[in-house]
Parts: structure tokens; C-alpha cells; sequence
């Protein structure tokens, strides 16, 4: 799979063109051309921003359909931890488990026992290796935030806390549980994740410092709420919680801080969420502004993963019932066995992706940024965005690569416009109608002013792609 | 290779929330020129640091930066109180900050030592009443 895979989709039919989602793409990976949201798939980092924002639906996430588990003949099901807290009133996660069953799954696995996994082996890592970097280790739950790093803070790349993802583990697990039970073939085998997020289908597909996923596909939480919540209402009262496989720490990864307390021993942690707020804390980790840090927890949506987009219930009320569920829960039921301490760490390193150079070399790149300087400067630094580009320096950013033209500045137009019709008050002027060849310079100038005001409309069309 | 392309800031006095915002946006820039991440980083540094001390000490003041294909030069020019003592500035850890500053994290002595050790070339020109011009230089080497 495509490294720069991403896992939003656009409905063309849908998008009116206009700069919702423009303006707040974190990474500036959206353009407008020919009227619709085009994506540099460079660029965009699945954290779903513009699937939350746009007023007309026209962003999708690329997450399977629900009836995929009739592709195998055996299915287990991997709740992401955020699933527990959709449901009102719920006091026991068992019953959410037990309709999952109900809804066709052969066997669930818990990504939460897979977090308690990450946790214990989070602790043991950081306490042995924490001498041996700058700065603190971060964690890589959100995909979406370790994509951002590997395209725009490589000097970060070496906090990344090497383990899986949770959901990862749990899949490995799963699958080694489903094998040594059904002995089937691997593909008759799915492994599927109920997600929060699109950024864990773009994970599941092309993940980052593993070689394949386990995961064979995603659903969403939003697609299989209603189902389970009318199993579960037929359910109620026959849950058993003996049957859980995880406790405190591993469903509290499901909201923001849940990871970083779940490392126990280290209380100089750092969790922030929102992915602006992320980039704010990833500029300052880059000039070392914070000292005495452990532990820095990122998550791209708000909340945490309670927040993703693929969820139905606020955020915050989400983790108001995170509270709620946890109490009568053990403080863990995983520990870590002989034989999968091999498993957790990450299979690669993740390597930095220059994708915002200007050039292929400093030279070439030196040259452009003092053309995108200029460029820059004759704009009206408005930022607009009814150029297509978000920001009058993305604009120029863009003129720069050969991506975009300087008459899609409606600025720069209006002012091309007003010399047209200065030239127009000038051949006023110099007509004498008794004198001979004037229409023929009559002719001339309405020629050219045809000429200047198709130019106009130059680069409308074509930048598409 | 065409000019040397220059970049020029005001820095605020008692603008505590702004500072940084000068060396955020060189940063920016080196990272778009795909500078070495650890060139960038000594520049960011080196330059955040500057630009603290003008808020702090030096009533604000300018700071421009020119890029060229070998180096990278920030000079910062204030019309502040000068600095009484360069080489004891110049000791790890030597603070003049009161606490105001310092319950905003700033102050910790670490300023003139880290643009030191971040830049490959300093040059502190100061005149007590008068003002500062610190001039440094990170080499620029192709990663």
C-alpha cells in the first residue's frame, strides 16, 4: 500500500467548493480546483478535520461497510476502547462485548487488554532507554500524530516511543487466539477494528513502522452503534464482567491522559489533544522549551479518541462516562507473557518524509523560497482562500512549484481589470474619428482588450488534477 | 544562486506571550528550504533565546535575519541598558531576572549560554545606556 495512503474521501457531488475545510486543514493539504476539495495526499495526515467541518458533507471516511464480515468464516472483533463510552448508562462493558457477538462476530478481542499490554511495556521501555535520547518519548496511539512528525518534525522522530499501537497488538493477539482455535487458513481469517477515527483506517491500510497490519478492516463506531444498542437493550441484565479482559488502564486509553496515567511510576507527563494544540506542543518540544519531561501524549482529536470523527456521542460526555465505567474495574488484568514481549516493539523505524521542501536540494530550494518571499509580498495578505490555497503564502508557495498561477488571486485581478480599463480611457483620448486608420486602431485595441481580459481567466482550468 | 534573502522582525517590549514568534517563523522557513533539522533547531535556539532577552531586558527592539547559501546570520539590535558585564553574562546560569520573569519560566541564567552554544559564530557588541547588537552565525551545511 501506498505510504502517503489517506482515508478521506470526497463526494464531488457534494462539495460546493467552498474554503471550510481549506481553511482548517492542520496541514494545509487541501486546494480548491475546479470549484471542488482536491487533496495532496502528501500532505494530509487522515486526522479527519474536514470531515468534522464541512457543512455539506461532501468529506467521507474510508472505512469498510459492516457487512464485510460476511467475507470470512471466521471474524473476531476488535472494540477501540472509545466504543464502551457511547452508551448511556452503560455500568459494564461485557454487555457491548456480548453484542458484538449478537451482531454476527465469532469473537472479540478488547484493543483496551491490548492497551494494558503497551502500557506495562511502555514502562519498562521508557525507564531503560530515558537516558539515551533528548527530550521526551512520545507515543504513537494516534497515527495521525506520527504522521505529522514524519512529514514535518523529523527532529522529533527519535522520541517516538518504538511499540505498536494498541489496536495493532490486539489484532496479533487475535489473530494467534483465532489460529490456535479454528486452525483456518490466515485469509479466511478477519480482523476487524470498530474505529473512532479514519486515522486508524489509514493505519490499518498503510501503517507506519510495521511492514503489514494485521487488521483486515475498519468499521466505524457510528455504523455499528445503532445495531448494538438494539442488541443490547435485549441484552440487558445478563452481563459478566468476569468475562473482560481489561481494567482501568486499558479502557481509559479511549480518552485524553489515559495512555500517559497509565504509565504509573512517571507522573512528569505531558497530554495534550486537539491537533492544534499537538502542533503547538511538537514546535516546542523541537526548540527543547520543556525540560524535565518524561512522557508527552498526543492526540489529534479533542478528547482524545472519544472525539473521532466515526464516534456519535460528545467528547466530554464521553469521558464523564469513562469515569463511571472505570470504577468497579481492577486497576489492570493483562500482563505481559513469555513469548510476546518480542511482539510489541515497532518493526522499523519511521522515516522522515520531506514532503514540504521546496526544492529537491537546498540550492533549488534556497532559490524558491526567495521567489515565494517576493511572490509573497505582491499579494494582498488577506488570506482569503478564494484562490484555492489557504494562505496568500501557500498561494505563492504554490506559484513557486507550478501549481497555481497569480490569476487566481481575485485581488491580482481586479487590479489586471482596472488597468484594462485605464487603457480604455487612454484610446479615448487618442481617437480622432476624422482622422484616417481609425477604426482599424479602434479594431487593434478592441482585440487586445479581448486578449487581456481572456488572460484573466488564465489558470482556471489549468491546474486541475 | 540569486540574492541573499533577508527577513526582518520588531520585537515588542513586555511582550512575554509574543516572544518566539520571530525564530517560529524563521523556522518555518529553513524547514521549507529542507535545512538539516538540527541546523534548524541551533538557529531556532540561538534566536529564541535573543528574542527573549530583547523582551526582557532590552525594551524590544529589531532583529534581522539574512539567509545565504553558506550561512545563516541573525543580527539582534536593541537600544536597551547594554550588558554591564559580557563575560559574567556569558557564565551558565547567571540571572538578572525578578520574579515576575522568572514565574513565567524565563530567567534561568541559560540565555547568552545556549546562543552560544547553538550558534558557530557570536559577536556580543554592547555599550552600557547605549544599546546591544549580538551578531551570530550557523553554518550552513548541505544535510
Amino acid at each position: 500500500m501506498d505510504q502517503f495512503y489517506h482515508a478521506v474521501l470526497l463526494d464531488r457531488d457534494k462539495c460546493m467548493g467552498c474554503t471550510t475545510c481549506l481553511k482548517r486543514c492542520p496541514t494545509e493539504a487541501i486546494r480548491i480546483r475546479q470549484g471542488k476539495a482536491k487533496i495532496n495526499k502528501e500532505f494530509c495526515i487522515s486526522c479527519g478535520e474536514c470531515i468534522r467541518v464541512c457543512p455539506h458533507h461532501a468529506k467521507i471516511s474510508d472505512h469498510d461497510r459492516i457487512d464485510v464480515i460476511k467475507d470470512y468464516e471466521y471474524t473476531v472483533a476488535l472494540p477501540a476502547p472509545s466504543l464502551y463510552m457511547q452508551f448511556n448508562g452503560l455500568e459494564d462493558q461485557s454487555l457491548v462485548l456480548k453484542a458484538l457477538l449478537e451482531l454476527g462476530f465469532n469473537d472479540v478481542y478488547e484493543v483496551s487488554a491490548g492497551a494494558e499490554l503497551v502500557s506495562e511495556m511502555s514502562r519498562d521501555y521508557i525507564a531503560e532507554h530515558k537516558d539515551q535520547i533528548e527530550g521526551p518519548f512520545i507515543n504513537t496511539a494516534c497515527p495521525s500524530v506520527v504522521r505529522l512528525i514524519r512529514i514535518r518534525f523529523p527532529d522529533l522522530l527519535p522520541n517516538i516511543l518504538p511499540l505498536k499501537p494498541p489496536v495493532e497488538v490486539a489484532a496479533e493477539m487475535a489473530l494467534e487466539q483465532a489460529v490456535k482455535k479454528t486452525g483456518l487458513p490466515r485469509e479466511k481469517i478477519g480482523i476487524i477494528f470498530i474505529t473512532p477515527c479514519p486515522s486508524k483506517v489509514a493505519y490499518a491500510r498503510a501503517p507506519l513502522g510495521v511492514e503489514k497490519s494485521e487488521i483486515d478492516n475498519c468499521i466505524a463506531i457510528k455504523d455499528v452503534y445503532p445495531l448494538l444498542l438494539h442488541h443490547m437493550k435485549k441484552l440487558a441484565g445478563s452481563e459478566d464482567a468476569d468475562k473482560l479482559m481489561s481494567g482501568k488502564i486499558g479502557i481509559s486509553w479511549g480518552a485524553r491522559g489515559g495512555e500517559a496515567t497509565g504509565l504509573l511510576t512517571y507522573h512528569n507527563y505531558l497530554a495534550a489533544d486537539g491537533i492544534e494544540n499537538v502542533i503547538g506542543v511538537l514546535e516546542d518540544l523541537e526548540d527543547r522549551k520543556f525540560r524535565d519531561l518524561d512522557f508527552v501524549e498526543l492526540n489529534a482529536c479533542n478528547g482524545g479518541c472519544v472525539g473521532g470523527v466515526l464516534t456519535v456521542e460528545n467528547a466530554y460526555i464521553a469521558e464523564t462516562r469513562l469515569k463511571r465505567l472505570r470504577k468497579y474495574l481492577p486497576v489492570s488484568k493483562q500482563r505481559i507473557e513469555e513469548g510476546q514481549k518480542e511482539m510489541i516493539p515497532l518493526e522499523r523505524d519511521i522515516e522522515f518524509q520531506p514532503v514540504y521542501n521546496l526544492g529537491t536540494d537546498i540550492k533549488e530550494s534556497f532559490i524558491r523560497l526567495n521567489q515565494l518571499e517576493r511572490i509573497e509580498k505582491s499579494l494582498p495578505g488577506l488570506d482569503c482562500g478564494t484562490c484555492g490555497a489557504p494562505t496568500c503564502r501557500a498561494l505563492a508557495r504554490d506559484i513557486v512549484l507550478g501549481e497555481a498561477s497569480e490569476n487566481h488571486c481575485i485581488y491580482y485581478l481586479k487590479e489586471k481589470l482596472r488597468k484594462v480599463s485605464d487603457d480604455i480611457d487612454g484610446l479615448d483620448l487618442s481617437i480622432n474619428c476624422s482622422q484616417e486608420g481609425s477604426l482599424q486602431k479602434v479594431r487593434d485595441f478592441l482585440g487586445k482588450i479581448k486578449e487581456d481580459i481572456a488572460s484573466l481567466d488564465d489558470g482556471k482550468d489549468e491546474y486541475e488534477g | 544562486m540569486g540574492e541573499n534573502i533577508e527577513f526582518k522582525y520588531t520585537v515588542e517590549n513586555g511582550e512575554f506571550q509574543r516572544a518566539g514568534e520571530a525564530s517560529s517563523d524563521v523556522k518555518q522557513k529553513l524547514k521549507a528550504m529542507g535545512v538539516d533539522p538540527s541546523i534548524v533547531r541551533k538557529v531556532a535556539i540561538a534566536m529564541y533565546e535573543g528574542e527573549v532577552n530583547m523582551v526582557i531586558h532590552a525594551n524590544g527592539g529589531e532583529i534581522t535575519v539574512t539567509v545565504d547559501p553558506d550561512k545563516i546570520k541573525m543580527v539582534l539590535d536593541d537600544v536597551g541598558p547594554g550588558i554591564p558585564d559580557v563575560e559574567k553574562a556569558m557564565e551558565p546560569g547567571f540571572s538578572t531576572a525578578d520574579d515576575n520573569v522568572r514565574s513565567l519560566g524565563f530567567g534561568a541564567g541559560m540565555g547568552l549560554p545556549n546562543m552560544k552554544k547553538n550558534s558557530d559564530n557570536i559577536n556580543i557588541d554592547t555599550t552600557p545606556g547605549k544599546g546591544t547588537k549580538i551578531t551570530m552565525e550557523v553554518d550552513l551545511k548541505e544535510a
